[in-house]
């Protein structure tokens, strides 16, 4: 049971490792957020193993669902403006930013 | 100062910083150790009060003082992201087009509404029996709103979320927070402190103080977490400029996919 | 085993910072903040850790049968888990502002326009 358990906790720390290092790398905005809501999963099942569910509940609502949906919303009103401003680089992004949008 | 020096500076700090945190890691009490004196002692007065959940009686009775401040934090976000989101003088509303919903997604998301919505009510209602409260209750009925956006399209969400009653509530939960706390003043103890009577142990109405405070947290963390999202969404979605509205928008139609696959949810 | 979770807690404010101090983008940093935040909460859990406890909840647990684990620093992430979330959204209503009035959301290109 007891090395049972370090197992679970060592692996869910370095998933939750491996996602923080993804989000800070993924340098697409629309991108971070799909891996910041991962990292919100992996938190909140490391949370688990943890014992604290009271912490992976409120985790996983706000980590995996109300941060990205926030950053996803700022992206899209800020590339709205910008392709306003004659940016047509944008665009291109703002059509991956709905489909990312779609597969969420 | 030139990029290159910025990356020294910050290796620099960072390597100082890793090798600090190092060092505290060693001094910290080792992991999955025996020793909590202060959860014990939480542990003990929590069970002294009849509330099962002791996470939620350190929240809201032990250190609800505390939780006082981390709550108006929370309303003075909400409050400052509104006033910064606000639709400005050269700025316009356009509303957005009814979009159609595939049926299935429809169907799924018309079911999920209501359960979320329960759950969410539940995890509130519960909160010093069983892991929940009113923080984490109140995100997830915040957001079970919103399926009704991806159900439906944003006027449905709009007509059963009028932000001004929400703005209102987030601001009577904050509000019946500090007046329970008064309360216990009146009742000739200090402020904050759980003047109740504790109730039988393991039933909805046992804590003293603690489910009241718990569900002026949920009421205000539910509505705070409306507001906050419909200043957002109303940004992503309604309102445009001038400059943008005449730039691109008679062109805009074309070359973006219909409303119903841009939802960002 | 018995400093990992601290060291990946390290990592985690670490890489966050990181993030933070060479993003291009103001949006991408509101969320290298946020990683930063979460490194919080794991160095305050894996302080309330203990092996062989349980959730400090006593519905359906009778008081002192078991171990539990420290409940009060879940209290603390519990809570700061929530407000941050409300401190992120203030923050990006920042960067919807900073991206209104300037047409541009690179930290960059913002500091050109001032000097």
């Amino acid at each position: 049971m007891r090395p049972m358990n370090d197992v679970l906790i060592v692996l869910a720390l370095a998933l939750v490792a491996a996602a923080a290092t993804a989000a800070v790398l993924a340098r697409d905005p629309v991108r971070q957020s799909t891996v910041l809501a991962l990292l919100g999963l992996a938190l909140a099942l490391l949370f688990a193993i943890l014992q604290a569910p009271d912490v992976a509940l409120s985790q996983l609502a706000v980590g995996s669902v109300l941060t990205p949906l926030m950053l996803l919303l700022s992206v899209r009103k800020v590339r709205r403006k910008g392709r306003a401003d004659g940016r047509a680089d944008d665009r291109e992004q703002e059509t991956g930013s709905a489909g990312e949008g779609e597969r969420r | 100062m030139s990029r290159r020096i910025r990356t020294w500076v910050l290796l620099l700090g960072g390597l100082g910083v890793a090798v600090l945190l190092f060092a505290a890691s060693l001094d910290l009490p080792e992991f999955g150790g025996d020793r909590h004196p202060y959860g014990a002692r939480a542990v003990e007065a929590a069970l002294a009060r009849h509330t099962a959940n002791v996470v939620a009686a350190v929240n809201f009775d032990q250190r609800a003082f505390d939780t006082l401040g981390e709550e108006s934090i929370l309303f003075c976000a909400a409050l400052g992201t509104v006033v910064l989101l606000r639709q400005t003088r050269d700025e316009h509303r356009v509303r957005p087009e009814p979009a159609r919903v595939d049926p299935p997604v429809r169907r799924y998301a018309l079911v999920a509404l209501p359960v979320t919505l329960l759950i969410g009510l539940y995890v509130v209602a519960h909160g010093q029996l069983s892991p929940g409260g009113g923080f984490q209750g109140g995100v997830v009925v915040a957001t079970a709103l919103h399926l009704l956006y991806i159900a439906v399209d944003y006027r449905a969400l709009e007509r059963i979320r009028p932000v001004g009653l929400y703005a209102t509530a987030d601001a009577a939960g904050e509000a019946a927070y500090l007046l329970l706390g008064a309360a216990g003043l009146v009742a000739g103890t200090a402020y904050l402190a759980n003047f109740l009577p504790y109730g039988t142990f393991g039933t909805l109405a046992s804590g003293g103080v603690v489910p009241l405070l718990n569900a002026s947290v949920g009421v205000e963390v539910a509505s705070g977490v409306v507001v906050l999202l419909a200043s957002f969404l109303d940004q992503a979605v309604e309102i445009e400029d001038a400059t943008e509205h005449t730039a691109s928008g008679p062109a805009r139609h074309p070359t973006l996919p219909p409303p119903s696959e841009e939802k960002p949810t | 085993m018995s400093v990992l979770p601290y060291l990946v807690a390290g990592w985690i404010f670490l890489i966050g910072c990181y993030g933070l101090a060479t993003s291009r983008n103001l949006i991408h940093a509101v969320g290298c903040l946020a990683v930063c935040q979460a490194s919080t909460y794991v160095l305050l859990l894996a302080v309330g850790y203990r092996d062989g406890g349980t959730a400090p909840v006593f519905s359906d647990l009778r008081p002192g049968a078991r171990p539990v684990v420290d409940p009060v620093v879940q209290a603390l992430t519990l809570t700061d888990v929530v407000v941050g979330a409300t401190v992120t959204a203030l923050l990006l209503a920042l960067v919807v502002q900073v991206g209104k009035r300037h047409g541009t959301v690179n930290p960059d290109e913002l500091s050109e326009l001032r000097g």
